[in-house]
């Protein structure tokens, strides 16, 4: 049940995607519209897709959010979150990533998905994800909030793409068959120093069930994963600050390293 | 400290671990002890379980992860002794209520050795050639000092915290796995409680058995063939009760798992 008017969706858009665009923070739209429901945000989130594409951009991929049960819990939901990756937000394994152009941007490390087939819900499950999935790979999400010190409701973070910026894919694609992706660990360095570790059950007791779940939650939409989608599971690491001069690297295991530098 | 006093806080704690009976703190009653002094400490307690019929099977590194480094302001990890009486298989009923005080569960890679590690100067590719496999690994680790109000030199007394231990039933070669980017998953009772990798001991499990081997060569003492070395955790540390189950995987390595009754 939506409770905004197809004027409002609009202007909402355009104003959560300036924000991105100009990289200046937002206010809370749920301050406006305290009313506003899933449907709403997601709304705003497909009418800042359109305008892009309608600028001549491509669909990257999708991206699943607020995957791990301490972030769920934390924001008081018991569902995860989608998004929509576009083509700049793609940037190569070791790239300098411009820090003026986020506004607080924080990293996180995730197992991508590539499909071979498409995946529609409702009922899909993490066997269904396997037998399509072509491929995974490493991959870093930099995530940037338009939102004040990341301080946002559910709805607020739904219509801001969930958070989408830029990511980065490296080391070495497996089949998914040949890697244990609920016990595959990650070791996250910033300047060299440890700052992260996790495995991949801390995505929803494992990544495949990510990617299941995006398939059902399109599926409430009449909508299904293409054959071919890049889709970023959700953070196996808890986000971490980065700052203009910090170097980032991930190491998954048996799959290599993902690294970037922040100027 | 002197001899004397050494003897006495070892027995003491002998007594506290025969009994289950907490005491408080060494570093309240002995604000001057060093950590040399807990290790001799440590030492006379370990004497005391030989002389009671234990016999030591291998080692544990303890304070590994930089968050336990913190909490206790060291930044060296530390080390106790391992005997028979304290393993347990793979899926057993460990009784912690007949013999624990106040335990805690962490997910350990156990290496086992084939080879004498003599230190000074044994390097991470020493510790891999002297490995002849590694194990997934429960430690539960108790604290004899009154509700774990630990320092650096009380857990060194205390032969490092250590408890019980379970080893998974998957011995894998150190060759086939990358010891810091294994990834590990703890369940209780059927939760996924945390996940963490190797790089969490000490940037990997390698650096912390070197470590030991090297820390313990200033002593000449060395780590022998057939020993197991349990390297420190790789989660946090989880307080458990009779009743609790757990369950820990390692990615490329294998599981353990345990029943507290």
């Amino acid at each position: 049940m939506s409770t905004l008017n197809q004027a409002q969706v609009a202007e909402l858009a355009e104003y959560l995607e300036t924000c991105e665009l100009d990289a200046k923070e937002a206010t809370k739209i749920t301050d406006r519209y305290p009313d506003m429901d899933f449907e709403d945000a997601y709304d705003i989130q497909y009418a800042i897709r359109r305008r892009k594409l309608d600028r001549g951009h491509t669909l990257a991929g999708l991206k699943v959010g607020l995957t791990s049960r301490a972030k769920m819990k934390q924001m008081g939901v018991d569902t995860p979150i989608y998004g929509f990756l576009a083509d700049y937000f793609d940037r190569p394994d070791g790239a300098d990533i411009k820090t003026d152009e986020l506004i607080h941007p924080k990293v996180e490390a995730e197992l991508a998905f590539v499909t071979k087939a498409p995946l529609k819900g409702p009922g899909c499950h993490a066997g269904n994800v396997l037998a399509a999935t072509d491929f995974v790979i490493p991959a870093v999400e930099i995530i940037d909030s338009r939102y004040e010190n990341f301080r946002f409701d559910l709805v607020s973070v739904i219509a801001d793409n969930a958070s989408s910026s830029r990511f980065v894919l490296g080391g070495r694609m497996a089949r998914p068959s040949d890697i244990d992706a609920r016990n595959l660990g990650v070791v996250l360095e910033r300047n060299g120093e440890i700052v992260e570790l996790g495995a991949g059950a801390a995505v929803l007791g494992h990544p495949a069930a990510s990617v299941a779940l995006l398939a059902n939650m399109l599926g409430e939409r009449d909508e299904e994963i293409p054959s071919g989608t890049l889709i970023l599971t959700g953070g196996i690491t808890a986000a971490v600050t980065v700052n203009k001069g910090d170097a980032v690297n991930v190491r998954f295991q048996d799959l290599g390293s993902v690294g970037m530098r922040f100027v | 400290m002197n001899e004397q006093r050494i003897k006495e806080l070892g027995d003491e704690l002998f007594d506290a671990l025969r009994a289950q009976r907490m005491i408080a703190p060494l570093t309240e009653r002995e604000p001057d002890i060093t950590i040399d002094d807990a290790y001799h400490v440590s030492l006379r307690m370990v004497e005391r379980r030989v002389a009671d019929g234990e016999k030591i099977i291998g080692k544990k590194i303890g304070v590994t992860s930089k968050a336990v480094q913190n909490m206790l302001n060291v930044h060296q990890p530390d080390f106790g002794y391992l005997t028979d009486r304290m393993v347990y298989g793979n899926g057993d009923e460990m009784p912690i209520s007949e013999q624990l005080i106040q335990a805690r569960a962490e997910g350990e890679i156990a290496f086992m050795l084939k080879k004498d590690l003599s230190g000074p100067g044994v390097t991470n590719a020493d510790v891999l050639a002297a490995t002849e496999a590694v194990m997934p690994c429960f430690e539960i680790v108790d604290s004899r000092i009154r509700d774990w109000q630990i320092k650096i030199q009380d857990t060194v007394a205390d032969n490092a915290s250590c408890g019980l231990f379970v080893l998974g039933d998957n011995a894998v070669d150190p060759r086939k796995v990358d010891l810091a980017t294994v990834g590990m998953v703890v369940e209780k009772n059927g939760s996924i409680i945390s996940t963490g990798a190797g790089a969490a001991a000490l940037g990997s499990p390698v650096n912390c058995v070197a470590w030991l081997a090297n820390t313990l060569g200033r002593f000449g003492i060395s780590l022998k063939a057939g020993e197991v070395i349990l390297s420190g955790s790789l989660v946090p540390l989880e307080p458990v009760v009779p009743g609790d189950f757990m369950r820990v995987e390692i990615g490329g390595i294998g599981s353990a798992s345990v029943r507290f009754v």
